[in-house]
């Protein structure tokens, strides 16, 4: 570091806090997410083809694919959406419901359909159901719209409330089979692929990785626009925002429409890898909770957040599922309440921020730190800067305000 | 030509009459004082003014448009900034970041990209180093000092280009060094053109600063002059003593 | 059939069992009017307190009324001790993080009744339970009520009021009048907020044992019910207005009262949803609820 103070590195843009140059720390990002990416292709064929891995991963992709999604809307927002799995089942269901109707995909017994051409594309009977996942996305989130639109009109915490108590309209209205749509509690059939494990998994971890790259993709874009930053102002003082233009009503509507997509498609895969799906699966409020934990302990409102918080989680989980006690207990489901609960209450307390932002911080204190007592020639060097420029201001006499 | 116009203003909180019947006019170009007591009514005009509070009877127009109980952001576009008495910052963004949250743009395609144009980052700093705040530019919002708060809030109401911009106690919990600062950036800004309205306790920075002052008292216009003829008004000093 | 006697049955029905409603989500309101914070956990509360009556009556024979002296101050002391565990630690944006907290205490009480209990339905005896007595008849049908419901009822509005003239009549409860309109200006005249937080949450839970108990006089339960519970109770409290003990009551009322009323009227299974319905209408027009108070843009 000290080789690079000395050979005065120009303008204090070029360089971040650490000193790094911002070129090389670019750099350093992209060949780190290329690595994950391609570990993450090449993983389930390669790397680890059990069935129980694999398992464990498409799940933790799902969640991890949701959780940046989620983020999206309550993150950037500060609006904590719970209820969000309304979204998921909605997806899960209306994928099934699709299937049914149209005839797309394989069926054990009676009208299923064939494989389907696409321009020069043969798509094989058994991945047609994929083709539906962006239409139940599509549908969750025309689904959002209204439901989007009450909530907000609702504050902060009345919001949290009326989304949980719409959660559960949708439990009940897929329990009611309203429409004659769902099956009620016998719940829905999928179509069932001809495929065999281990390499069953595949395609849905796939499909899963596919998802969470969009997901990701939409969030940094996101988290960069001019859009995003209207979010995080609403987030940080709302009334403020709207004070000075910002569409307060317009922008948070549609950050929750875009995470509910991502629900609803998410939940199509889902609901079609696990070939039936329940209205108490469907809606589980687990699931939601769990949502909510994984963001919370990555770090709301950052990007790696919540995926790290769900790869934590999942993880945790395939621990827990070959601890003795619980797979020897005729109710295991409870053991992993008070699990989720307890460690949900821990992160809360001691880690309100999440790990990223803890850890960020943490690191910026390091850095200061150093800074504090390295190198008094940096002060001097910003000084420079700024004397220069603001002499060049008067002196072209430049105005602010036309 | 009236820039701001309230007429026969009212609005209750319960049993409170905060504004009573009130009317002031703001000249465009002009720098007006408001003063008045505690509990006047000069933040609740404010509010009424800028559609933070809906009047329960009255109107407010704007360069002769009609424009009661719009709402904020509506009322912003239009041209109308405003600063708060507990400065209102960002503060989890970064002093650059907030000076962008304002910066508006016109079409909605603008609004998918990036952040900040290589115009608007200009334009930013520029505002930044008129208030004098520039080195603080990636800092969180909220580590700034009172002073610097102050100081941003101003800076980013301007990025806006507004015509009118109203001042919620400018001066107040501030240095006389910083105040002397904020009043030269004021009449720089007025010289090219906008129009000031300040509430201030502070009196001598109304008085040195004001064009026009208007006295509120018990949510209505009492008095109005030059700073001179307002100091010694009788029905104004009655006010403040007896208040 | 549909009749005016059946309309009657349901208002009835929703009257005795909607005061009972009315004691659990005041208990929530007291909680957020006075701390705002929104206690998630008191549907699985309730529960709990169901649980509880069982385990007494189950163990130790102890009649459900009056095993309620044993477990209603044993959820009180629970509530205090949530209240200190969990919400005082809360330092910024409080309310939100409640939730999330409590939430967190539900999963958490949910999971230790099912490890306790499992999933297989219990019911609470007794003979009020059981007997049932002729109210009157109507439309040619007659209408049988089972005592529990008229005792529950009584146990209910005796509490109820008991609450009201500990809030009206007493020192204490002007004291948690106070912080409810204006914390800072009930420290500031030497009301010690802090005790009467973890006070108020702990008379919040307590009202769950009664409220439990009644819960479990009408049909067998699981800990699972506990979500249905609460959203039950959140939509009560959203729509009378958070915070509002008037809006607690009434809220309560007519959930109970539509619900079942569209129970005999139509279908039990459209009950719940008919309500949420006309919430979500409510909402359109008074976000803030019906006696709740609208918040004005921040200045």
């Amino acid at each position: 570091m000290k080789l690079l103070k000395a050979l005065r590195l120009p303008a204090r843009d070029m360089t971040d806090r650490a000193g790094l140059p911002k070129a090389a720390v670019i750099a350093i990002k992209v060949v780190g997410l290329l690595a994950l990416l391609v570990i993450g292709v090449v993983f389930p064929p390669l790397i680890s083809p059990d069935t129980t891995t694999t398992g464990v991963a498409v799940y933790a992709l799902m969640f991890a694919a949701w959780a940046t999604a989620w983020n999206i809307f309550s993150g950037y927002t500060g609006y904590i959406a719970l209820g969000h799995a309304a979204f998921f089942g909605t997806g899960a269901y209306a994928l099934g419901i699709l299937c049914e109707r149209w005839h797309i995909g394989p069926q054990l017994i009676g009208t299923g359909g064939g494989d389907v051409s696409i321009l020069f594309l043969t798509i094989p009977v058994d991945y047609t159901p994929f083709l539906l996942v962006p239409l139940a996305g599509l549908i969750a989130g025309l689904v959002a719209v209204p439901v989007g639109w009450i909530a907000l009109h609702t504050r902060r915490h009345t919001f949290i409330v009326i989304t949980i108590a719409i959660f559960f309209i949708f439990q009940l209205l897929a329990e009611n089979n309203v429409g004659n749509l769902t099956n009620g509690t016998k719940g829905l059939e999928f179509p069932y692929p001809s495929w065999v494990y281990p390499f069953y998994n595949f395609p849905f971890y796939y499909a899963m990785l596919v998802i969470l790259v969009l997901a990701l993709a939409v969030s940094w874009w996101v988290r960069h626009s001019k859009y995003g930053l209207g979010l995080l102002a609403i987030r940080d003082d709302e009334d403020r925002a709207l004070g000075l233009g910002v569409r307060t009503g317009p922008y948070k509507l549609i950050a929750y429409v875009i995470s509910a997509i991502f629900a609803g498609m998410l939940g199509g895969v889902w609901g079609y890898s696990l070939g039936s799906v329940f209205p108490q699966s469907a809606f589980d409020p687990l699931n939601d909770i769990s949502l909510a934990l994984m963001a919370f302990m990555g770090g709301l409102g950052t990007l790696s957040g919540p995926i790290i918080g769900a790869l934590i989680i999942e993880w945790a989980r395939l621990q827990f599922n070959s601890l003795s006690f619980i797979e020897n207990s005729t109710s295991p489901g409870g053991y992993y309440l008070i699990i989720y609960g307890a460690l949900f209450l821990v992160v809360i307390l001691l880690l309100p921020e999440g790990i990223v932002p803890t850890l960020r911080k943490w690191w910026m204190g390091l850095l200061a730190s150093r800074e504090e007592q390295g190198m008094p020639a940096d002060s001097l060097e910003l000084s420079k800067q700024t004397a220069p420029v603001a002499v060049e201001q008067a002196e072209s006499g430049e105005g602010v305000n036309r | 030509m009236s820039m701001l116009e309230v007429q026969n203003a009212s609005k209750a909180f319960g049993g409170i009459q905060a504004l009573d019947a009130c009317s002031i006019t703001v000249e465009q170009g002009k720098i007006t004082g408001l003063i008045g007591p505690n509990g006047s009514g000069k933040t609740t005009l404010f509010n009424v003014i800028t559609g933070y509070e809906r009047l329960d009877s009255g109107s407010v127009s704007f360069q002769g448009k009609l424009i009661t109980n719009l709402t904020p952001d509506r009322v912003f576009r239009l041209g109308i900034g405003r600063t708060f008495q507990l400065t209102r910052i960002f503060p989890r963004l970064t002093v650059l970041e907030n000076m962008h949250v304002a910066a508006q743009r016109r079409n909605a395609g603008g609004v998918l990209g990036r952040w900040s144009s290589s115009h608007e980052q200009r334009r930013a700093l520029e505002l930044l180093d008129f208030v004098g705040i520039t080195r603080l530019k990636d800092m969180p919002a909220g580590n700034l000092s009172y002073g610097q708060k102050k100081l941003l809030e101003f800076a980013f109401i301007l990025i806006a280009e507004p015509q009118v911009i109203l001042l919620d106690e400018p001066a107040g919990g501030v240095n006389p060094v910083m105040i002397q600062h904020l009043a030269e950036r004021i009449r720089a800004l007025n010289q090219r053109g906008v129009t000031f309205l300040v509430v201030e306790h502070n009196m001598e920075f109304v008085m040195g600063l004001c064009d026009t002052v208007m006295v509120l008292h018990r949510g209505t216009k009492i008095a109005e002059g030059t700073p001179g003829e307002v100091r010694n008004n009788p029905a104004v000093l009655e006010a403040y003593l007896g208040a | 059939m549909v009749s005016i006697g059946t309309i009657i049955e349901g208002i009835i029905l929703g009257l005795l069992s909607g005061s009972v409603y009315a004691l659990m989500a005041s208990g929530l309101s007291l909680i957020f009017g006075v701390m705002e914070i929104i206690n998630i956990a008191q549907g699985a509360l309730v529960i709990l307190g169901a649980y509880l009556s069982y385990l007494l009556m189950q163990s130790y024979h102890i009649d459900l009324f009056v095993g309620l002296l044993l477990t209603m101050p044993i959820m009180f002391i629970i509530g205090v001790v949530i209240e200190l565990l969990v919400i005082r630690p809360l330092k910024r944006e409080r309310t939100m993080f409640s939730i999330l907290v409590t939430y967190a205490v539900a999963l958490i009480i949910e999971g230790v009744l099912i490890l306790t209990f499992s999933n297989t339905p219990v019911t609470l005896h007794a003979w009020y339970i059981t007997d049932s007595f002729l109210v009157g008849s109507f439309g040619g049908q007659p209408f049988y009520l089972t005592y529990a419901y008229v005792f529950t009822f009584a146990l209910s509005v005796v509490l109820l009021a008991g609450l009201y003239w500990l809030l009206y009549r007493t020192e204490f409860g002007r004291s948690l009048r106070a912080s409810m309109q204006n914390r800072t200006a009930a420290e500031l005249i030497g009301i010690n907020v802090e005790r009467i937080s973890a006070i108020t949450f702990g008379i919040g839970v307590a009202v769950t044992a009664a409220g439990g108990m009644a819960f479990g006089t009408t049909r067998p339960f699981i800990p699972n019910d506990s979500y249905d519970l609460i959203s039950r109770l959140l939509v009560i409290i959203v729509l009378g207005g958070m915070g509002s003990l008037r809006g607690a009551l009434v809220g309560s009322l007519a959930l109970l009262i539509i619900g079942d009323v569209t129970a005999v009227v139509w279908s039990p299974a459209w009950s719940s949803t008919v309500f949420y319905a006309l919430l979500v209408v409510l909402l359109l027009f008074r976000p803030q609820g019906i006696f709740g108070q609208r918040e004005g843009r921040k200045q």
